[in-house]
């Protein structure tokens, strides 16, 4: 089933929030404003938006390091998210998590990750959860290439099959894991080929047009949802940046580097929406004007934001037990 | 009152929690029809039936990382590792995954899991079966340790461990499981809170697991040689009760520290530290440490015998304080 205009249209506004939040971390990093590891998910924007306007508030996503898209995608907060990357208390993980750890529990988030391909099993989890509970909630596995080299990757997509789990896994094929080509890292070209494997269905879409994702996406969702088990989605698309930020990413060929560019999914989007009839350029212009200042009120959210007391580094470790803090 | 195998109270404890809760599930390897490589889990498949006593697929990641998936989403699994030694295959989702989640999601996660792990020697397993790697577990903030020595105390506190809002690593000694022995209570043990054995005078055996049964064996021998010795079986390593073994050390003044694991970066070296630190001022005598030998689990009978801590070491270590 084809998106509606109004799905076209917040899909192109989650793109958007996706493509600023993620400017605005690789020039604050570039400042450094903030700090850590900054995995951007620039030029694959038109992924998680498309893969999350088929689901509900109630289901679930696991995500990666490259998290950001799939948190904001999923109606994760920008400006908690962007308090976290500062480093602050009142952020999402009280500055405990940063970038790779971002959760949200109300919104059916379970995670960013650092591990690649740990998401994978604990989206088993998510699955076998709603299967017990009897809801008819999904869960979306997002991943990279990279980690379909993992044995979690074979272990997960065997036990959702066998277990028929409500399960969406979603391979954001971005050609890389970290500075190993797809066609290095591994003798395939279609990871979705890997779907026959378990006995699932896998199909290989264009990641770069928000269109293509969302045909495939609402149909493994309607899959999962209707108990028929799950669907591997290998979306080929492009990491315009390095593995990091601070990766001048060397290893890329710039032949390479300009032809995905020339396929960028924004202005593609974009010009998908005003010769459709979607939207006037103007309603575009408006849409970035709007995520513009969401986008400045964040910054500035996340630099008045208190930083965490000392004494919040013992607390969380468990529900019950504060952990003894050194004494200076 | 009745008498009870440490195997059936693990079963008990499980039992009496999934006829209560139906989010409350036991999945593992062979745990289904099989009923469990030690067959802890017999009869449970037909009491519950294949979807809350599930089989897996040999997938320990995908195992641990169901466990952490499904506590974080609303139930409160029970996972079976056939082999405390499997971990290393899963242990990426419960060291960076299922320990680290509440931490670095800033405390809004709760992760009400168990994970089984039966472990030890004397079972002929040879190097990949027979380890106790307990300590890789201690030393992971996040996760509580627990590791019963008799059929009581594994009931009680398994019911604590699947009561927990946390992953609660839950041990046990693999020939412990035919061993027999009252059960007066089907209550919850709080984890945290030792044991006091026996109670003697002369010099603390603090120690947990199989060994809580070598230490009683020395302690026999050492009455008959005037040495009263008083037994501590800590019973969860993590919350660990200090109180008990500080104001036992108050009263004997010496400490024998007894794990079956490699004693090398064992759990009794991290027991023995906090004695020494702690409990400095009412020590007579070096804190004794005593564990297994550091090298890999041999396989025959005879080697395994002189790998193992037994309750000889026990004795000696006490005589020579006296």
């Amino acid at each position: 089933m084809a998106a509606s205009k109004e799905q076209m249209k917040d899909i192109y506004l989650r793109m958007r929030r996706i493509r600023d939040f993620e400017s605005a971390a690789a020039r604050l990093f570039a400042e450094g404003k903030i700090y850590g590891f900054a995995h951007l998910y620039l030029g694959e924007e038109a992924i998680a938006p498309a893969v999350c306007e088929c689901l509900r508030d109630d289901d679930y996503i696991t995500s990666t390091h490259r998290g950001h898209g799939h948190i904001i995608a999923k109606g994760g907060d920008i400006n908690l998210m962007m308090a976290e990357l500062f480093g602050r208390y009142t952020g999402y993980c009280k500055g405990k998590g940063g970038s790779m750890h971002i959760a949200d529990r109300d919104k059916g988030i379970l995670g960013a990750n650092g591990i690649v391909g740990a998401g994978q099993p604990i989206s088993c989890g998510a699955g076998l959860s709603i299967k017990i509970r009897k809801t008819d909630q999904v869960c979306v596995c997002f991943f990279g290439d990279g980690s379909t080299n993992q044995s979690t990757f074979h272990e997960s997509l065997n036990l959702a099959s066998i277990w028929k789990l409500p399960i969406v896994f979603v391979c954001e094929n971005n050609h890389y894991g970290i500075s190993m080509s797809q066609d290095r890292h591994q003798a395939i070209k279609d990871i979705a080929d890997r779907g026959a494997s378990y006995n699932i269905p896998g199909v290989a879409v264009d990641g770069n047009d928000p269109m293509a994702v969302y045909e495939a996406a609402q149909e493994a969702v309607a899959r999962a949802r209707a108990g028929k088990g799950p669907t591997l989605i290998e979306c080929k698309t492009y990491r315009q940046h390095g593995h990091f930020e601070g990766d001048p990413a060397t290893y890329k060929p710039k032949e390479e580097q300009a032809a995905w560019m020339a396929k960028d999914p924004m202005p593609r989007y974009s010009k998908f929406l005003v010769e459709n009839g979607v939207m006037t350029q103007a309603e575009i212009d408006d849409v970035d004007k709007k995520v513009a200042g969401e986008l400045d009120a964040a910054i500035k959210f996340a630099d008045a934001q208190p930083y965490a007391p000392d004494e919040s580094v013992v607390t969380d470790v468990y529900s019950d037990i504060v952990e003894e803090v050194r004494v200076r | 009152m009745s008498m009870m195998t440490y195997g059936e109270a693990i079963r008990e404890a499980m039992s009496i929690r999934m006829r209560e809760d139906p989010n409350v599930i036991l999945f593992g390897e062979d745990v289904g029809a099989f009923g469990g490589c030690f067959g802890v889990s017999a009869g449970m498949f037909d009491e519950f039936g294949p979807e809350r006593v599930r089989d897996t697929p040999i997938s320990e990641g995908a195992i641990i990382g169901s466990a952490v998936g499904s506590a974080a989403t609303g139930l409160r699994p029970i996972a079976e590792l056939m082999f405390n030694d499997f971990l290393t295959v899963g242990m990426d989702q419960l060291v960076n995954q299922a320990a680290k989640m509440r931490y670095m999601f800033g405390g809004k996660i709760d992760l009400p899991m168990v994970v089984r792990l039966p472990a030890g020697g004397r079972t002929g397993g040879a190097a990949q079966h027979s380890q106790s790697l307990e300590a890789w577990l201690t030393h992971t903030p996040g996760l509580k340790v627990v590791y019963p020595s008799n059929a009581q105390d594994a009931l009680g506190l398994l019911l604590s461990a699947i009561d927990d809002d946390n992953p609660v690593m839950f041990f046990e000694q693999k020939t412990l499981y035919a061993t027999k022995s009252e059960v007066t209570s089907k209550e919850p043990i709080p984890l945290g809170k030792g044991r006091i054995v026996r109670e003697g005078k002369d010099v603390t055996i603090v120690t947990y697991a199989k060994q809580v049964l070598d230490a009683e064996e020395a302690a026999k021998k050492l009455a008959a040689d005037g040495i009263d010795a008083e037994i501590i079986d800590i019973r969860t390593l993590y919350p660990l009760d200090k109180d008990m073994i500080a104001q036992s050390i108050a009263k004997t003044h010496k400490a024998i520290v007894v794990t079956e694991e490699t004693r090398r970066g064992g759990y009794g070296g991290e027991i023995s530290a906090i004695i020494g630190e702690e409990m400095f001022d009412n020590l007579d005598a070096p804190v004794a440490r005593i564990g297994a030998l550091n090298t890999p689990v041999p396989f025959a009978p005879n080697l395994e015998d002189v790998y193992l801590p037994n309750a000889t070491d026990i004795v000696l270590a006490a005589k020579k304080m006296f």
